[in-house]
């Protein structure tokens, strides 16, 4: 009986040294600055941007995102491009902004619960969530609440659907399945298109109903349409094997870059080596850890954001992105940035100020972003339609040597 | 052609869920419930071989052992800390305390390593054997998978059957009460079946993830599920029954998702096991012992 419970102690310290030893080297490389911890600040409500300090009568701008979960980089892109763009406009004097992003871990239920912890805290405006599940789940909250939002990269169109307050930096889903089809038969990428698509998530399948339309009504060919779930999303022989049968020359990829990493190891051990063409959620896939990036070379993607284009602003915005996060920001970072400049601005232009009502504060910035246009570094001359959907335009990007290129 | 290449990656993937079921069906075997820490231990080995062989670059055997140990220790340490206070509880108390324990592990691997995903590095490099004149290709790493599993699967049935430990493993599973009678030392023996299980996990999630190689806190989470329906529908407690379940789901799986549809994949291979077990309720392989009154 001694022995065992000095075993037990002994696994008990055990497990112990590991949490901590492990602990300080995982918080150490994520590199998140702003939350405090970083992965296990999941549920704790007082995370968000602890350490910057709020100026007085700043305007509480609120947002969800995935934090932690394997769509963490997106929401970490997004809110810490927000941070830049908050630090800077409080640098500047006059409306001054406080922002608490808060982790969903790409859930639609733990967005909710996300979304009522910043509503506890005073949020006046919202950056909705970040990934589109959660975001359809957070803006049905702002419309009944009357909060504003501006979601940086919540791409469904039932994230805008019906709400007149809920707005979208990034393009619609339809747009970026009906662009990449247009895109696709301009640059005259593949004549034989194969779709693999993820059927239990509302990004994917709305992308791929687009493409679908779009493609029919231009004449370009689908050979093959197949399907996963994330409960399936490890074996990809099928689906690539029906693209391969059917001589597809290009496999469209309308998904996040988890199971597309997969994709293209597995069709590269069954040497297949189509082209691909994938949309935003491709983005990131260069960062993820251990992935051998020869393979996503040639992957082509729609993406509005160019961090290697030469205009002041886009370099200013990567130079701070680099010195705070040290990597090259991705369109999401991007999106998060024009977010908090597009409230901005708008706040400016009707005069908002921190002590309005939230709906008041609601009110004055629908009528801006129904009105005015907005330059960013996601597009130059965006408007918004009265249904929240965002006009700017697209451009393709090409993986080339383990960076994303321009294509024109 | 495409029926021969779809054959493959069922038993590819089948032969994967037959290695982690085999870690479920020994525990359930012997100790009579069900370890939903199971996938999670898996999860835990993973990261320990990513760490060692990735981070750190040691040669990967080196990894594999280390896994193994770790899983190891974590299988007899959340047996004595979770279930063997339970031992006189009701069963539904113990299948509590390990889905307590399964999400346990996965939060506590979330914190320690985050949760961003990490790419596998394949233990045995991404070759593969070519068929037929490259028609059809089998990677190394499936038939290194068939070679564990039947290794395991022949030490398993003869440690059980010939060696002291296992007869007393055995007699446990038989009657609890009645070997301890006989001078079995069942704590010690329910400890061992443990540590077995544990250590098997590691391999499958090396193999797992060497063949898949996403690898994240909740890696062995489904593929848990699954292989736990692999071993009920082989008939839970037998380990070939746990081996050919498996791989029979495998094939199900594939060949649903090749000529069904790939929508209907999940659903067609739960249909299959409940008309299975609809049909033979202890499984394919399942003894039905008949209660003496």
């Amino acid at each position: 009986m001694k022995k065992t419970r000095l075993i037990s102690i002994v696994l008990i310290a055990m497990m112990m040294l590991a949490l901590v030893a492990c602990g300080n080297s995982g918080s150490g490389s994520t590199g998140s600055s702003n939350t405090g911890g970083s992965a296990g600040a999941g549920s704790d409500t007082d995370s968000g941007s602890a350490d910057t300090a709020a100026p007085a009568g700043a305007i509480k701008i609120g947002g969800t995102g995935p934090l932690t979960g394997g769509a963490a980089i997106y929401g970490q892109a997004a809110r810490n491009g927000a941070q830049i763009a908050v630090d800077e406009i409080n640098a500047l004097g006059g409306v001054q902004f406080e922002l608490n992003y808060q982790d969903d871990e790409h859930d639609a239920e733990k967005a909710v619960n996300a979304y009522n912890n910043l509503k506890d805290w005073g949020m006046q405006v919202s950056l909705g969530s970040v990934t589109s599940t959660p975001a359809v789940a957070t803006t049905v909250k702002n419309f009944e609440d009357r909060i504003f939002a501006v979601t940086p990269s919540a791409s469904a169109i039932a994230v805008t659907e019906g709400k007149d307050n809920v707005f979208q930096m990034c393009f619609a889903d339809p747009n970026q399945g009906s662009a990449s089809a247009q895109y696709i038969q301009d640059q005259k990428l593949g004549t034989k298109i194969a779709v693999i698509y993820k059927n239990d998530d509302v990004y994917s399948t709305g992308i791929y109903e687009t493409f679908k339309t779009k493609a029919a009504e231009l004449g370009v060919e689908i050979v093959s349409e197949t399907t996963f779930t994330e409960d399936s999303q490890q074996d990809f022989s099928v689906q690539i094997g029906a693209a391969k049968d059917a001589g597809a020359d290009l496999i469209f990829l309308p998904m996040y870059y988890t199971p597309a990493s997969l994709i293209f190891q597995q069709a590269q051990n069954a040497g297949y080596s189509p082209k691909y063409f994938g949309v935003d959620g491709m983005d990131g896939i260069l960062t993820l850890e251990g992935f051998d990036t020869s393979l996503a070379e040639g992957v082509m993607l729609l993406t509005p954001f160019n961090a290697d284009a030469t205009d002041d602003k886009t370099k200013s915005f990567v130079a701070k992105y680099q010195e705070a996060h040290g990597e090259v920001p991705n369109q999401f970072a991007a999106d998060g940035y024009d977010c908090v400049y597009a409230i901005y601005e708008a706040a400016k232009a009707a005069g908002v100020t921190a002590d309005q009502s939230v709906s008041e504060i609601n009110d004055a910035l629908v009528a801006q972003f129904t009105s005015f246009t907005f330059n960013g570094l996601t597009g130059n001359d965006m408007t918004w339609a009265v249904n929240g959907q965002v006009s700017k335009a697209p451009k393709g990007m090409i993986i080339k040597d383990g960076a994303y290129v321009g294509m024109d | 052609m495409s029926f021969l290449s779809h054959l493959i990656s069922g038993v590819s993937l089948g032969i994967i869920y037959a290695i982690i079921a085999l870690g479920y069906t020994m525990v359930y075997g012997i100790a009579k419930m069900l370890n939903f820490a199971h996938g999670d231990v898996i999860m835990v080995g993973a990261y320990t071989c990513f760490f060692a062989f990735s981070r750190y670059q040691q040669p990967p055997l080196l990894g594999v052992a280390l896994a193994v140990v770790v899983c190891t220790l974590l299988g007899v340490g959340i047996e004595r800390l979770a279930y063997k206070p339970l031992r006189a509880a009701p069963p539904l108390a113990v299948l509590i305390s390990a889905i307590g324990m399964s999400y346990l592990l996965q939060n506590s691997a979330q914190l320690l390593w985050t949760s961003n995903p990490k790419v596998f590095p394949s233990v045995v490099g991404n070759g593969s054997v070519k068929l037929l004149g490259g028609q059809l290709s089998i990677s190394v790493i499936t038939l290194v998978t068939v070679g564990t599993c039947i290794v395991i699967m022949v030490a398993l049935v003869w440690f059980t059957g010939r060696t002291k430990m296992g007869k007393a493993m055995r007699a446990c599973s038989e009657d609890k009460g009645a070997a301890q009678l006989m001078g079995i030392n069942v704590n010690a023996t329910i400890s061992m079946t443990f540590a077995i299980g544990s250590a098997l996990a590691a391999f499958a999630g090396i193999l797992l993830c060497s063949a898949y190689p996403t690898l994240m806190p909740t890696t062995g989470s489904m593929p848990g599920i699954k292989a736990f329906t692999a071993a009920v529908f082989g008939g839970i407690g037998s380990i070939p029954g746990a081996m050919i379940g498996g791989i029979l789901l495998g094939i199900i799986e594939i060949f649903g998702k090749a000529y069904i549809s790939t929508q209907l994949s999940d659903a067609i291979v739960f249909i299959v096991l409940i008309i299975v077990l609809v049909v033979k309720p202890a499984g394919l392989f399942g003894k039905k012992i008949q209660e003496k009154v």
